[in-house]
């Protein structure tokens, strides 16, 4: 199977392992991605306002290039994700915004959401499957006690991106377990990191990402896992006595698939 | 502050924002799931309420604008689907699309960057904080 892959500004530059790993262990579970040509940055931010065209024009062009190819399109980091995701919606739902849309591209064809867009955490459980991951493990994680941060942009809103339950998310859980970890649920997995607001106030941040820290290791995990690289670092900034290494979850699935040296 | 009217600026809040906050039933969900309530001065549920009031320039003038995460959590979990961070994004592009009200600026960047910063931070802050 190949998938047209959106790889995202970041994925180039400060989370090089949440690529590479993802493209190594694409192979081993027998999909490939395929990188879209010409790809621009997605903005990092849903652009809410009704009225705002040029700001999803990337993520249309990135739809529209994936449908050309007859392939579902995929992202790994959370941000990308959600607003390619959401954009689709847009363009099969929003009446004024696919037009708008459209009138500016001028494909051969218009564009109105045909594409699938696609998670790779998704991928591993709904086209590969969590039970043939398991059988790919070559490296089991003994039982690692791993907390899934999800954060918000891979969940909420839950009628767009259809993700998981939004509330009791499931997927990142079974992914741990598939590996041989042992998942650990805490009630913060789901709240926010603070986003971009560390950018401007870090102390706020800093209060919000030792909450998360505190949350999970009180509730006995030992590292955290997570698909955003915006959550990496303000979780990597937390000052917490109960701070926890995290990783991108490519890493542990490389680990466990004998594609990274452990 | 500007010559158009609060009832103009209501009716574009609403536009902008694609949200009908007179569906809004002051269950209080959206603030008490915020993630910022205790920095924001006017809460997420006061804020639909200062729509449905027709005060939007307190609204524009208010430090919350800068302090919603766009976590999505009042918009998950709002009952009336009033969509509170669609409101307060709304009046935010409202503000910044006037000139030279830009809520973060590039010279102020350098200062601000350390090594490990992801790029992805500078675009999301970009887009939420300036046209």
């Amino acid at each position: 199977m190949v998938y047209s892959y959106y790889p995202g500004c970041t994925l180039k530059t400060k989370a090089k392992d949440l690529d590479k790993y993802a493209r190594e262990c694409a192979k081993v579970l027998g999909f490939e991605l395929e990188e879209i040509e010409n790809w621009q940055c997605c903005g990092g931010v849903y652009p809410l306002g009704s009225d705002e065209i040029a700001s999803k024009l990337s993520s249309v062009r990135a739809l529209n290039e994936a449908k050309t190819k007859g392939q579902d399109l995929v992202t790994v980091c959370s941000a990308c994700h959600h607003v390619i995701k959401r954009t689709n919606d847009d363009m099969k739902n929003v009446e004024d915004i696919r037009t708008r849309a459209n009138n500016y591209m001028e494909f051969k064809e218009p564009y109105a959401g045909e594409t699938t867009v696609l998670h790779y955490l998704e991928v591993l459980r709904d086209k590969v499957g969590f039970d043939v991951l398991k059988e790919k493990v070559v490296n089991p994680l003994n039982g690692r006690k791993i907390g899934a941060y999800y954060g918000c942009l891979l969940l909420r809103p839950s009628k767009i991106v259809q993700f998981d339950d939004p509330e009791n998310p499931s997927i990142i859980e079974d992914f741990i377990k598939a590996l041989g970890g042992t998942p650990v649920i805490y009630p913060y997995r789901n709240e926010c990191c603070g986003g971009y607001i560390s950018l401007k106030e870090k102390e706020m941040s800093g209060r919000m990402v030792d909450r998360i820290m505190d949350s999970a290791s009180g509730f006995g995990a030992e590292e955290l896992i997570t698909a955003c690289p915006l959550c990496m670092y303000n979780l990597n900034k937390s000052e917490s006595a109960n701070k926890l290494p995290v990783h991108y979850f490519t890493e542990i699935l490389a680990e466990a698939l004998g594609v990274k040296e452990v | 502050m500007s010559s158009v009217s609060n009832a103009e600026m209501t009716n574009k809040i609403r536009e902008i924002s694609g949200s009908n906050p007179q569906k809004c039933m002051k269950c209080g969900k959206c603030s008490a799931s915020c993630p910022s309530f205790n920095e924001m001065d006017i809460k997420p549920h006061q804020f639909v309420s200062y729509v449905n009031d027709g005060n939007v320039e307190a609204l524009m003038a208010s430090k919350s604008l800068g302090k919603c995460l766009s976590c999505f959590a009042c918009v998950e979990r709002c009952p009336r689907d009033v969509k509170p961070g669609k409101l307060v994004d709304a009046a935010r592009q409202m503000l910044i699309r006037q000139q030279g009200q830009a809520m973060l600026t590039p010279e102020e960047i350098p200062e601000m960057v350390d090594e490990a910063m992801p790029q992805q931070l500078l675009m999301s802050a970009f887009r939420r904080y300036s046209r």
